[in-house]
């Protein structure tokens, strides 16, 4: 396990004392990521330990910063559309994200 | 098309919109509630989707029984709204679309409201510094977000910073999500807090609600011997990929840093609030009147300045939830034809007090200019630096913030100026001796961004 970055909290270990969840899966860039269902795409990946998905024009990394959709930074394509929000954006089961084509 | 036509129609179901949709409810109207978000609750009670209960989700927030009652109404969830059309004699005409957020076949429908309940809250204020834009550098809003909607934590070592007193429930979150919090920084002195907080005690048992819950975040402060640190700011952040360490220094009372009192602190995660932003587009769509702080000017029923436009929580001024609760009451029973009570009329006004202390106790100075490189970053889209605005103003010898706008391109990015629009105007003011165009920032013809082809195909569908 990584000790810096960005982590989910494991459920045992949680205060609000989660239920069980669905377990659904991403496809990022051709490879599975695994998350819970009712988590947004920026969820996922963030749970995964991923700290950015994007380079701008300037090819500086990007990922979520503002969190509530206002700032465009953490833009993904979700199966084959481009500029989704991942912070607004719900994850479905077998999504497919593609951080690559991304402006 | 069809046009559909309720007694009142509510944009925003946070603690405003769910409010005011709800007294319009028990005033008798037809109402419908509608909010972009996939669920009711706004920023202060965004919580767990649906699909992951939690037995104890209520340590996370304050208020929670109020918004277990709330929620209950009927609430139209993943619609936005992203035009509002005007006309001289009635409210506008709402567009919205309604389906996963930037997808490509949501539904579109229109509302032309007998009244219009305009309740979209604030964004984040975050000025910029040197390596603002790293990856590790979130709003603290994006970091209480992450972790009350999705149980994550940004970092394990997280400086939370700014001014406010949102600084301390971002912290107790993260706490409650398993991250470490080095420590909390708030860039105003302890002189300028204790003349706000402490004028006439009296006033604020009136507001003893919101005294309390501050008080609870403090003892989360005090139990993890987390240090709260006033006259003290993130001036720079630093790393290659992301942020590794920040520079924290000592600020005056005009929000300079004080030369000699840097030090660098070793995190792997900065939240960063300097305050909110009205979010007024619909509103000024709607040709609603704004004040001097951007938020729409409304009187004590809650109206705006357009016949059967209301307003209601922090699009009309920075006050917190409580506050947007009671105005919500108030304009939501406007809105259907009812008038508010004494009691709930004085609860808006005792709330007012409230908001006025928070602008007096932590509102933005103008020396935090004094951290800002020639390099830095302002215009995170477009990758605009303060250098490049200086130099463009110089250049050009222009005035106009639109025409330095399109010159520097800075505010022109996909998020139309929402995050730097204020702090380029403010810039640009200064570098030109006084913009002959001020206050341009928060007018955007749409309200969200949208696919041309969206709309196209909905077009052939169901012609306009
Ligand atoms: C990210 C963030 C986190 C915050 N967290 C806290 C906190 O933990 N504690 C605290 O005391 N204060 C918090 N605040 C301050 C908060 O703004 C207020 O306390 C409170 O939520 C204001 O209530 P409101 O009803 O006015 O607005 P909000 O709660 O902001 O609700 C506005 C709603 O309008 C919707 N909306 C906006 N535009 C549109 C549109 N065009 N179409 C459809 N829907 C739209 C939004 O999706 C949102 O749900 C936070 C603010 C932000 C920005
Ligand atoms: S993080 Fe700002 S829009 Fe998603």
């Amino acid at each position: 396990m990584t000790t810096t970055g960005p982590a989910g909290l494991e459920p045992h270990r949680d205060p609000v004392r989660p239920r069980p969840a669905a377990s659904i899966t991403l496809v990022v860039d051709g490879v599975p990521v695994p998350g819970v269902d009712g988590q947004t795409v920026a969820g996922v990946l963030m749970g995964a330990g991923r700290l950015t998905w994007r380079t701008t024009r300037h090819g500086r990394p990007r990922g979520v910063f503002c969190g509530i959709g206002v700032c465009h930074d953490c833009l993904v394509t979700v199966n084959g559309l481009p500029d989704v929000r991942a912070c607004q954006r719900r994850a479905a089961d077998g999504d497919t994200i593609s951080t690559e084509e991304q402006a | 098309m069809t046009v559909e036509t309720p007694d009142v129609l509510v944009v925003g179901a946070g603690p405003a919109g769910l409010a005011a949709a709800d007294a319009a409810r028990k005033a008798g109207a037809q109402v419908v509630l509608l909010d972009a978000a996939g669920d009711a609750g706004g920023q202060y009670w965004r919580h767990l989707p649906a699909q992951r209960p939690a037995a104890d989700e209520r340590i996370l927030h304050h208020g929670w029984d109020r918004f277990t009652a709330l929620r209950g109404q009927e609430v139209l969830t993943d619609a936005q709204v992203w035009l509002a059309e005007r006309h001289d004699d009635r409210p506008p005409t709402l567009h919205v679309l309604v389906g996963p957020a930037d997808g490509r076949d949501r539904v579109r429908r229109t509302f032309a409201p007998k009244a219009l309940v305009l309740a979209t809250g604030a964004y984040e204020r975050t000025l910029p510094f040197p390596g603002w834009d790293l990856p590790g550098v979130f709003t603290a809003g994006a970091a209480q977000a992450l972790a009350k909607a999705e149980r994550i934590a940004v970092g394990r070592r997280v400086l939370v910073a700014g001014a406010g007193p949102f600084l301390l429930p971002v912290a107790s979150s993260l706490l409650r999500t398993g991250a470490g919090v080095v420590a909390v920084l708030e860039a105003n002195g302890w002189p300028r807090l204790a003349k706000a907080w402490s004028r006439r005690p009296a006033e604020l048992l009136a507001t003893r609600h919101k005294a309390g819950e501050l008080a609870g975040y403090l003892r989360d402060l005090a139990r993890h011997r987390i240090p709260y640190r006033a006259a003290t700011a993130v001036v720079a952040a630093h790393g290659t990929d992301r942020v590794t360490s920040v520079t924290v220094a000592r600020l005056d009372d005009r929000w300079a840093p004080i030369s000699g009192t840097a030090r660098e602190v070793a995190v792997d995660a900065v939240c960063v609030s300097h305050g909110f932003v009205p979010r007024v587009e619909l509103a000024v769509s709607a040709g609603c009147g704004l004040d001097a702080y951007g938020a729409v000017v409304t009187d004590h029923d809650g109206r705006t300045t357009v016949p059967g436009v209301y307003a209601a929580g922090e699009i009309t001024g920075i006050g917190g939830a409580d506050l947007a609760l009671a105005e919500g009451v108030v304009a939501g029973l406007a809105a259907a034809g009812g008038s508010a009570s004494e009691v709930q009329r004085r609860q808006r006004t005792e709330n007012q007090r409230f908001a006025t202390r928070l602008e007096a106790a932590h509102g933005i100075r103008p020396g935090w200019t004094g951290w800002l490189g020639d390099d830095t970053l302002v215009c995170r889209c477009e990758e605009v630096t303060a250098g490049d605005l200086r130099a463009g103003a110089e250049a050009t010898g222009s005035r106009g913030l639109r025409s330095l706008k399109l010159s520097t391109r800075a505010g022109l990015g996909v998020c139309q100026g929402r995050v730097c629009g204020r702090t380029v105007e403010e810039l640009l003011h200064r570098h030109t001796g006084g913009l002959l165009d001020p206050g341009r920032t928060e007018s955007r013809p749409l309200a969200a961004f949208v696919r041309l082809g969206e709309l196209a195909a909905a077009e052939e569908k169901e012609p306009l």
